[in-house]
């Protein structure tokens, strides 16, 4: 019972760091990009190649795979996303839809269609014993690396002149623009690190979640699932809610395997019709 | 003299703001009833509290002596309520008779008809032109409502509550934003109004006021400062100082 | 002018909005003539026919009363799947019954799921909808036993249409039936939205707050028009699953929402006919570019929407605007009477 505790704490944090930038997104910019897990998939994919085709080692690749993540997304942020910034929701959905189609279907034709597994080093295999119960090596430095990760996001929001500058354009644009804070470049190194944590996340997700070229389209449910219920303004939000869904998600299919899929979707609702509009409504002053 | 709208107690709280506070509005049938106050008094909250569009926090409201507290929106409007808002709310892509005949189908009952065309019931058609006849909108009413100018749409944000043949009649601000030359014919509607219909009228132009006023109540901050004839109000030195004397003199 | 042909006059102009403009008649004079026209494309064609009635489900919701859905392949699935049970094992062997039955069984997904889209923002909605088709394929997958999960539902076999009419391999029987119900739900929708109820769906789109504040019962509406639509998407399902005697996973999944989305935005929303051009133009595209690269075709309809977005909606539906346009001056049947009137009137 304990390992699928872990294994859900496991989960839940890859999750988050996964779903974090989304959020990030979502209540910086109010902007749904449900290409999101393109730029996971984009992380996992270049770990695929740096340690299968390049030898890089695992460690080494995870660095490089959220710089190389974060880079695309500045890239596609700057020439694409900026366009799209203040269309509807429905024009965000349809646009970030199309970029998962077209990442679906680019990556079907680069690395073929089939699974792909990162070779991990010996040393990441098997399991070791704390206290008595068998924890998997890999998913502990999983909950290692996701969890310095969200002190360090925590810090940077709370602790930096960068964070309280984001912070600002959160909650008004135009005051914070009227500041002097250079909202636009705000938004360009945001979406940038947020795409990278994804990339960072496909990274270390790809053993546990599996990758292939779909990935973007299985997640992508998870990941909003986690913004719905965790909500936008904070980092503890949606923190919180991919613990709940990460162990909520494994005990479920472990317990209850005919029902276990269900819990998450059935959550997802249930919350958008309590809060409707509580979950995605614009905090401060408007 | 029977009360045709009357609140108890209404409250209505935003988190630590105070909208409207312990208001005891009573409108008599038939009234010619203004209600005046300086910016952020809470008017327009006090209209969208009677109409149903916010819900109170605390107390009652009364049409006819029936309580209509927990009724939606539409609710009120078939029984009795209709109001016009300070800011345009009209349908951009219809035509004025396509909104006037939203309005009359549904007190007709028959808004919810799937079957039938649009236009086939004379009785609509023909109630929507006299509505349109009385408020000066033949000449544009097979136009696109966005493409109107300001005064018509300020006419027809009035024909479309008035075409619910409502017993009460709330005006938020009509003469709001409208042209000082095409003033007289907002002014002359109101007036033109049937005397069986009780009116509330929201105003800031005191000319309109005074004009069309038999009562007047000041809300200030939420709360009923005070209530009278239009003479009284006039003469008051509070509500000089509190509204009439905001402009800098008195 | 008299008031009394004043009132006569807006009501004729009232009535002529849903009066048939020769372009549709045109347009149907001919879907009906492809029947002997193209005989050689009526497998296509009853796929068009089947995605032109779902896209008018859409149309229904989307256009005419704004409720923006990403899981209109909910009720397509719940459909298609019904029908194919009832003729699998045999519950209902007309399919002309079976198909309504299928459709009424989706109507009432759409009743009792309707209370999901009533509140909330544009985001709520698409998440709501899409999270209840996901929920649905789940089911499906789960329960493979009745659905036959993955491989699909096996063994469906289609009686013959009101016991006369047996589905050719070549696709006539089917083309002549989907058109049919295409044709027949048209005018039902085209009823619906001329009428009273239609115009305040438009209302309720328009203005909601203004809407209920003459008196509209917002969430009754909705309901009401979700449900209908719900059924529509049902029907196109079980069309489907009759015309090819097979139904699988693909019916509930997230593209056939996405696609249904791109093709009522590529007809255009809210005129009825957008989802039928639309899905000619998607049918055709997908042929042709299948016919090329018949794997990597999505990445095509991605490209397409990113396009479609970046070059703006409304500078597409600006395009379609002439056809729109001309559908809509319905009214110069209304405008010769009208004059003829007013010359009446001068006169008297």
């Amino acid at each position: 019972m304990l390992t699928i505790l872990f294994d859900g704490i496991a989960y839940g944090m890859l999750l988050f760091v996964l779903a974090c930038g989304l959020a990030v997104t979502l209540g910086l910019m109010n902007f749904v990009n449900l290409a999101h897990g393109a730029f996971a998939m984009a992380g996992g994919y270049c770990t695929v190649i740096l340690v299968n085709s390049w030898g890089i080692p695992f460690l080494a690749a995870l660095p490089l795979a959220f710089l190389s993540t974060a880079i695309l997304g500045l890239a596609f942020e700057r020439t694409l996303y900026i366009h799209v910034y203040g269309k509807s929701h429905l024009d965000q959905v349809l646009f970030t839809i199309g970029l998962v189609f077209m990442s679906v279907a680019a990556v079907d034709y680069v690395m073929g269609s089939s699974q792909v597994f990162v070779r991990l080093p010996s040393w990441l295999e098997g399991q070791i014993s704390v206290l008595g119960v068998g924890i998997g090596r890999y998913r502990l430095l999983i909950i290692i690396i996701c969890g310095l990760l969200t002190l360090l996001l925590q810090f940077i929001l709370a602790g930096t002149r960068f964070g309280s500058r984001l912070r600002a354009a959160v909650d008004d644009q135009r005051v914070a623009r009227g500041l002097g804070i250079n909202v636009g470049g705000v938004f360009a190194l945001t979406f940038a690190f947020g795409s990278g944590l994804a990339g960072l996340g496909g990274a270390l997700g790809a053993e546990i979640l599996g990758l292939d070229p779909i990935f973007p389209l299985k997640y992508m449910i998870y990941f909003l699932i986690v913004v719905t219920v965790g909500g936008t303004s904070s980092i503890t939000g949606p923190f919180l809610a991919s613990l709940l869904l990460g162990i909520g998600d494994v005990a479920g299919k472990y317990y209850m395997p005919t029902l276990g899929a269900f819990v998450i979707y059935s959550i997802m609702i249930l919350v958008l019709i309590w809060r409707p509009q509580g979950l995605f409504a614009r905090g401060g002053a408007r | 003299m029977t009360v045709m709208l009357e609140t108890i107690a209404l409250e209505k709280r935003f988190g630590g703001l105070v909208a409207a506070s312990n208001v005891a509005l009573k409108v008599e049938k038939g009234a010619r009833h203004a209600l005046i106050g300086p910016n952020g008094a809470g008017k327009t909250t006090l209209i969208n509290l009677l109409t149903g569009v916010l819900r109170p926090t605390a107390g009652r409201i009364l049409l006819d002596e029936r309580d209509i507290t927990s009724l939606k929106p539409h609710s009120r409007v078939k029984l009795g309520i209709a109001r016009t808002f300070q800011i345009n709310q009209l349908f951009a892509d219809l035509t004025p008779i396509e909104t006037v005949s939203l309005a009359v189908s549904e007190r007709l009952g028959c808004g919810k008809d799937w079957w039938r065309i649009v236009g086939r019931p004379r009785q609509v058609s023909d109630e929507v032109v006299k509505i349109l006849e009385n408020f000066r909108l033949v000449d544009v009413m097979h136009e696109r409502t966005a493409i109107l100018p300001y005064g018509k749409q300020r006419l027809l944000e009035i024909a479309v509550a008035v075409a619910s043949a409502p017993r009460v009649l709330l005006l938020d601000e009509p003469a709001a934003g409208v042209p000082e030359d095409e003033r007289h014919m907002i002014l002359d509607i109101v007036a033109g109004l049937p005397p069986d219909v009780t009116v509330l009228l929201i105003e800031h132009d005191m000319d309109l006021v005074f004009q069309f006023a038999k009562f007047i109540s000041v809300l200030v901050n939420g709360v009923l400062f005070v209530e009278g004839s239009p003479e009284a109000i006039a003469r008051d030195e509070r509500v000089r100082q509190v509204y009439l004397g905001e402009a800098g003199h008195g | 002018m008299s008031q009394q042909s004043l009132g006569e006059e807006v009501a004729r102009r009232l009535v002529a909005r849903a009066s048939w403009h020769p372009l549709e008649i045109l347009f149907w004079a001919a879907a009906l003539a492809s029947i002997y026209v193209l005989p050689g494309r009526h497998l296509i064609l009853t796929e068009i026919a089947i995605l032109g009635l779902f896209a008018l489900s859409l149309d229904l919701i989307l256009g005419y009363a704004g409720i923006v859905s990403l899981g209109q392949a909910a009720f397509f699935g719940f459909g298609a799947y019904t029908a194919g049970l009832l003729a699998k094992h045999e519950l209902v062997s007309e399919p002309l019954l079976a198909m309504i039955v299928s459709g009424v069984a989706a109507a009432l997904l759409g009743f009792v799921t309707s209370f999901l889209v009533l509140r909330g923002s544009d985001l709520t909605r698409i998440m709501v909808t899409l999270g209840v088709a996901l929920v649905l394929r789940e089911i499906a997958n789960r329960y493979a036993w009745l659905t036959g999960g993955a491989d699909g539902l096996q063994g469906i076999e289609i009686n013959p249409l009101l016991g006369l009419y047996r589905f050719d391999m070549y696709g006539h029987t089917a083309y002549c039936y989907a058109l049919g119900v295409l044709i027949v739900f048209f005018l039902l929708a085209r009823r619906i939205v001329h009428s009273p109820f239609g115009l305040s769906l438009q209302s309720i789109k328009g203005n909601p707050l203004r809407a209920s504040a003459v008196g509209i019962p917002i969430n009754g509406r909705l309901v009401a028009i979700y449900t209908i639509a719900a059924g529509y998407a049902g029907i196109a399902g079980a069309l489907l699953t009759q015309t090819t005697a097979f139904t699988s996973l693909s019916v509930l999944d997230f593209e056939r929402s996405a696609d249904l989305l791109l093709v009522l935005i590529i007809g255009g929303a809210g005129y009825l006919y957008g989802g039928l051009i639309g899905a000619i133009l998607f049918k055709l595209m997908q042929d042709y570019l299948a016919s090329l690269t018949p794997q990597y075709w999505p990445f095509w309809i991605g490209l397409l929407l990113v396009a479609i977005v970046l070059i703006g909606r409304e500078r597409i539906t600006s395009w379609t605007t002439p056809i729109r346009s001309l559908l809509a001056r319905l009214d110069w049947r209304a405008r010769r009477a009208a004059s003829a009137v007013a010359v009446e009137g001068q006169g008297s």
